[in-house]
């Protein structure tokens, strides 16, 4: 940033300073988290979370810098997913070509980042609201695609048996392995996030969600800058996808379906879309909800209780439960990522 | 709406012989001509041989005047509410679905069809009512929070529904006199007798095009040539000043929506009995609703009709000529509007 007129004592602070004690703190608590924990909240609470953390992340990438809310988010990390099945190992009996867990996986994060940044050219050439519909109907069209599709995507049953890799001498779905695999992507894409989004790239994709249409006038390419975070976010949307297929042994439509794509929004709109940690609280506290929710009020009607906690999220606090934080603990600088609607849509 | 391209000056068609326009029409000649002769006509072997047969063809065709004139039911609802309000109602499915239970149980209780579709109507009519008043209006101004508030709604509804009405398909007794076939004064083929076989085609299917055109004339009347429309258009176009000029805004938003919502409720009856009454459906059709308007053109009734028709059409030829890749061929027409024309056939510029 500008070094004129930053103190010199305030320059380049020690690595300590630049992490933040909230950051060192919750890093030792989730290193050993795993001694503490038993194999189901190690796999079940902790990695999932973190996977659906992920996935969410890649809304709030988009949506928090770029003002753009995607709905199709999950359809990307499927995407992942189904190239994992095919080009991977399966036991549905088709496809399954058995590439290495090393050319396969950078094959399918490479796939799902081109197919999201191709729904981000889609939905770039609108503003705002019209974002939301259509990468909703996207998802949708896709849902019904994979699941009318035997020859590619094997139907409604979708591929079955997915193993994660054997790697030195590591199975990568035992608990404390996967939980490990789980948090070493989540950081490195939350830290890549919060340092891209005070990036050159970053500024510029805020700037924009701002006012696009300064931005245009001044020179910046508005749509290419859009374009570039949809790709960032199916980097990460991708490795999340990955991920979950993994987690779950399985891919089939009903993953990629409107009800999980409504879910991954909800868990960011819970956690909050102004930083990046919003999405990974969100996808606790909704793991937590789906895991200990059947004892309350059953299992058949979670979705009542998870549909009621976003409503009434929404209602009181449209900033998730940061926003409710921060109005406890009011701080300054808070970026208002809803602003780009209110000027985009008049 | 008002006709957008009617006040669009062409700028390609200034000062030459042949306008755009004219070439269009033309070619919209021969395409109507060709496709005359092909309903009317004695089909030779190529033709059959390409499109699998007149009976197939003809049937696509007309189920997907059906399927369009059921996705403008839904539709128009939709684009109606988004013209005047912004308001992206994403629970416009679950109203559907709604609508078709409603509508299912009066019609089961009662034994009376019609007093389903009427109720259907009705009663969905009051829920928009009440969503309006006690959701809407609360955030209004806010678009991106009504958007997110109609996706938590769709959420709880489809889940409620599969509560109270579980899992099961249900099915519309339709009554007698809407049921069984007519033949239609179109020869599909000609025995080696030399004896004549005319299509025959579901007359519910026809009555639903039917009621659709209808309805859609009834919409184009009430928003073009009564006072509550010019209202509505004003409401479009400036809402701030429809204001100021002392027309109680709220008042309007909530008849609109009431219609909205009613209109959804009666596609729901309507399309249940066709098809069939199940959970998902809610999903189906808004989707249908999306893709209508995004191609379409938000807000406008014209457009929603023209988006139902290319749509309907495009997924029931899909389902006939490549059964498997029908969505992407829906998919692919969104696609193409957007980059051609991203506001919709009918839109205004965003």
């Amino acid at each position: 940033m500008s070094e004129l007129s930053v103190p010199r004592a305030a320059r380049a602070p020690g690595w300590f300073d630049r992490i933040g004690i909230g950051h060192l703190l919750l890093g030792a608590l989730l290193l050993v988290y795993p001694a503490m924990a038993n194999d189901f909240f190690l796999t079940q609470i902790g990695g999932y979370s973190l996977v659906l953390g992920m996935i969410a992340l890649s809304l709030m990438l988009l949506a928090g810098y770029g003002g753009m809310v995607s709905l199709a988010q999950i359809t990307v990390a499927g995407a992942a997913g189904y190239v994992v099945a095919i080009f991977g190992e399966n036991n549905s009996g088709i496809y399954g070509f058995g590439w290495p867990w090393w050319v396969y996986g950078p094959l399918a994060i490479l796939i799902a980042s081109l197919m999201s940044a191709l729904i981000g050219w889609v939905a770039v050439r609108t503003e705002g609201i019209y974002t939301i519909m259509i990468t909703l109907a996207v998802a949708t069209a896709c849902f019904y695609f994979a699941q009318q599709n035997y020859a590619l995507f094997n139907g409604f049953p979708g591929y079955n048996g997915l193993r994660a890799p054997e790697v030195f001498g590591v199975y990568w779905r035992d608990p404390v392995p996967f939980y490990y695999l789980c948090l070493f992507c989540a950081v490195l894409a939350y830290a890549a996030v919060l340092y891209g989004a005070r990036s050159t790239f970053g500024m510029t994709l805020q700037a924009i969600r701002d006012n696009p249409r300064r931005m245009r006038s001044i020179g910046f390419d508005v749509t290419a800058h859009k374009v570039f975070a949809w790709w960032l976010a199916g980097l990460i949307a991708g490795a999340a996808g990955i991920l979950l297929v993994w987690f779950n042994g399985r891919i089939s439509p009903g993953t990629i379906a409107v009800g999980p794509s409504i879910n991954i929004l909800v868990i960011a709109i819970i956690g909050g879309m102004r930083h990046p940690i919003g999405p990974f609280l969100g996808a606790v506290i909704v793991t937590l909800m789906q895991t200990f929710a059947i004892d309350i009020i059953g299992a058949e009607r979670f979705n009542t209780l998870i549909g009621m906690v976003f409503l009434i999220i929404v209602f009181i606090s449209p900033d998730g439960i940061l926003g409710l934080w921060e109005r406890v603990k009011p701080k300054a600088g808070g970026e208002d990522w809803r602003a780009s609607f209110r000027t985009s849509v008049k | 709406m008002s006709d957008a391209s009617r006040s669009r000056t062409d700028p390609l068609g200034q000062g030459q012989g042949i306008t755009r326009r004219q070439v269009g029409a033309v070619a919209l000649l021969i395409v109507g001509a060709v496709f005359l002769w092909m309903v009317f006509a004695q089909w030779p072997d190529w033709l059959d041989a390409i499109l699998i047969s007149k009976k197939a063809f003809l049937s696509a065709i007309l189920n997907g005047l059906t399927l369009a004139g059921l996705y403008f039911l839904v539709a128009s609802g939709f684009t109606l509410v988004f013209g005047l309000m912004r308001n992206v109602n994403l629970a416009h499915g679950s109203l559907y679905l709604l609508g078709a239970y409603v509508g299912y149980e009066i019609a089961d209780r009662t034994g009376y069809w019609l007093l389903g579709v009427v109720g259907g109507f009705l009663v969905l009519a009051v829920v928009g009512l009440v969503m309006q008043i006690l959701v809407f209006r609360r955030l209004e101004g806010d678009d991106l929070r009504q958007t997110l508030v109609t996706i938590g709604i769709s959420v709880v509804a489809a889940d409620l529904m599969l509560a109270v009405w579980g899992g099961t398909t249900y099915q519309y007794l339709t009554p007698d006199w809407l049921s069984g076939a007519v033949r239609l004064p179109i020869v599909t083929a000609v025995r080696s007798n030399g004896s004549e076989v005319f299509l025959a085609y579901p007359f519910y299917r026809l009555v639903v095009l039917g009621a659709a055109i209808v309805i859609g004339v009834a919409l184009w009347l009430l928003i073009n040539r009564t006072r509550i429309g010019s209202m509505i258009r004003a409401g479009v176009d400036d809402r701030a000043m429809l204001s100021a000029s002392g027309v109680n805004v709220h008042m309007i938003f909530a008849v609109v929506f009431a219609l909205g919502a009613g209109l959804a409720g009666l596609a729901g009856v309507i399309g249940g009995s066709v098809l069939s009454v199940s959970p998902g459906e809610d999903v189906r059709y808004l989707l249908a609703s999306l893709v209508v308007v995004i191609v379409g053109g938000m807000g406008s009734i014209v457009g929603a009709a023209i988006g139902a028709l290319i749509i309907g059409l495009a997924e029931q030829i899909g389902l006939v000529y490549f059964p498997t890749y029908g969505v992407v061929l829906t998919f692919v027409i969104m696609v193409v509007t957007l980059a051609i024309r991203p506001q919709g056939i009918m839109g205004r510029s965003l």
